[in-house]
């Protein structure tokens, strides 16, 4: 599903502040797959999202998505066929238009786009429907202003607009990362439903070792713009956050520094 | 006293206002759009409201008034999509953007006009002489302007509830999510900023035709009255939903023209009304900072009084 290869991004060459966020990097996912990536802070993880959601043009390589080049597909385009999720709740939806307002604008990414007068009966069954099953009530709140909203309601509607039309790709960006721990708990476990469910491939950023080995079927560790760790399968299985802590120290020959990491 | 009540009695005095708060009501509607919905405080405004009336002076000399007030906004639209090209594609910092146009729109007024900074419409037929003539009923400028004024609501309203009428709607809320909704940010800035400055050309041509005058300097400060108008709406009509704030709009420039009025009455000079509107607007916005801070001092006042009186009851008990 998603292919990349030799993918290279340098931020400010040829000047002091030179830095390469991502270093040849290789990678390719299946359809279905459902990779947590973990790394400390600057290692290029949400470089590597910026990439392929084309926030930035990459130097070097090239990004295949479904057997297209999108490589310099703009942004908007992209997101056509590619959902994103930030940490920040607040980024994904717009405050003062209501939920369904705002489900209707994640709708416009289907290929039906007509302009019709406000959101239609049909189209308004359809998100009462999806928001039911969220179980949280909201779906009785069609006409509240989304920025009433908790920041955990806004994450799992965020969530519910960037699969509302099923994506090819889900780039989920420490989505849960703002969220109190029993909410975070609450949109992880949406999260997971919603993959299984679409079967959607599926990136996910997280600092938490446990949920990244506890999500997903795969699992990537970052530094310095490069992956490496790649795990899957049995190995994956088989490891403990321990284990991944002392794995990082080998192979990146220091300690991981983010104190949410060792907690967690 | 007896002048206020004379003031309400006199009914020219009133009527006239209303006409005037309906056309520049177009006006306000387009401010907005922009800077309500889109959250950029465009100030092309100033530019292309002349650019209306210029427009339609020009086009009405020929002998069409109504045609002048289409393409009048046309004309601001186009002014609308350099300013946004201006800030969509080549990056130029919102504010600047409609300062460029607004310079160059000076210029372009004047050579519109054929080189001359105003012009007069003595002799030359008006949309409003035009149809008073044509239908034969007075009251010509109230129904034209209640006329013009609800299409122009009912239509926007019904726009902004369209797919792209919300894309729009969410672009000045938040751009990031428009964008990841697989919308075209610069598309949508570029579609509201030319409705806003269509409309804004649009009441630029019929008040030219309502004073039957055009000058260059006409726009002056128009972006500010605009603002002031849309805040005096909000704060007494409210802003619960797209269609009140329209309707908001409307009324609070009708009521900005009655305040003006009333100035004016109570023998303020039209030329000092634009400071008067520039210190409305600006208490206006930073009345909940000011609120914050009279709240503020209010309490500390109050902790440092209580102090005293707290000595003095001490002092009470021991004697």
């Amino acid at each position: 599903m998603l292919k990349i290869s030799h993918l290279t991004k340098t931020f400010n060459k040829g000047t002091v502040n030179e830095r390469v966020a991502m270093n040849d990097v290789s990678l390719h996912l299946p359809t279905g797959e459902f990779v947590t990536v973990i790394g400390s802070n600057g290692a290029g993880k949400s470089t590597l999202f910026n990439l392929i959601s084309g926030c930035y043009l990459s130097d070097n390589g090239n990004i295949e998505l479904d057997g297209m080049d999108i490589t310099f597909i703009k942004e908007h385009k992209r997101a056509k066929t590619i959902g994103r999720i930030f940490q920040d709740p607040l980024k994904g939806t717009a405050p003062s238009m209501t939920i369904e307002e705002n489900l209707a604008l994640a709708y416009l990414r289907s290929t039906k786009k007509n302009i019709s007068f406000g959101i239609s009966h049909k189209d308004r069954a359809f998100f009462k429907e999806r928001l039911a099953a969220l179980g949280l009530g909201l779906e009785d709140r069609m006409k509240t202003k989304m920025g009433l909203l908790s920041g955990g309601q806004r994450q799992a509607v965020t969530l519910l607009m960037s699969i509302l039309v099923t994506p090819k790709l889900l780039l989920l960006d420490e989505h849960t990362a703002a969220l109190d721990p029993s909410t975070a708990d609450k949109v992880i476990e949406i999260t997971k439903d919603i993959v299984k469910e679409n079967h959607i491939t599926t990136m996910m950023i997280t600092h938490n070792i446990q949920s990244a080995l506890y999500l997903g079927n795969r699992t990537i560790m970052m530094d310095n713009g490069k992956i490496i760790l790649d795990i899957k399968d049995e190995q994956r299985e088989n490891m403990t956050v321990e284990k991944l802590l002392e794995l990082f120290k080998k192979e990146s020959h220091k300690e991981l520094s983010n104190d949410r990491m060792l907690f967690s | 006293m007896n002048l206020l009540i004379n003031l309400f009695m006199n009914p020219l005095l009133i009527t006239s206002s209303v006409e005037l708060g309906l056309l520049y009501g177009l006006m306000t509607l387009g401010l907005f759009i922009s800077y309500r919905i889109l959250d950029i405080p465009d100030l092309t405004v100033d530019g292309s409201f002349t650019l209306g009336a210029a427009v339609s002076v020009v086009v009405a000399t020929m002998g069409h008034p109504i045609l002048g007030i289409f393409l009048a906004g046309i004309a601001g639209s186009c002014a609308g999509v350099v300013t946004a090209t201006l800030q969509t594609k080549l990056k130029v910092q919102p504010i600047l953007a409609g300062i460029l146009t607004m310079t160059a729109l000076y210029s372009i007024n004047i050579m519109v006009m054929s080189g001359k900074p105003n012009m007069s419409f003595r002799g030359i037929e008006t949309i409003f002489s035009k149809m008073k003539t044509m239908l034969n009923i007075s009251f010509v400028p109230m129904i034209l302007g209640i006329s013009i004024v609800i299409l122009v609501m009912v239509v926007l309203a019904l726009f902004l509830s369209t797919q792209l009428g919300l894309a729009i709607r969410a672009t000045g809320d938040n751009e990031d999510m428009v964008r990841s909704s697989s919308v075209n940010v610069d598309f949508t800035k570029t579609v509201g900023l030319a409705i806003a400055n269509s409309l804004v050309g649009v009441s630029g041509a019929l008040i030219a035709q309502y004073q039957s005058y055009t000058d260059v300097s006409m726009g002056v400060g128009m972006v500010v009255m605009g603002i002031a108008s849309l805040i005096i709406g909000e704060v007494i009509f409210g802003r619960k939903s797209i269609r009140r704030n329209i309707v908001a709009a409307i009324l609070g420039s009708i009521i900005y023209r009655l305040i003006i009025s009333l100035a004016i009455e109570f023998n303020i000079s039209a030329s000092s009304m634009k400071l008067i509107t520039a210190i409305i607007v600006t208490i206006a916005i930073s009345y909940p900072v000011l609120k914050g801070k009279i709240k503020l001092t209010r309490q500390i006042s109050l902790r440092k009084s209580k102090q005293p009186r707290m000595k003095g009851s001490e002092s009470h008990v021991k004697n």
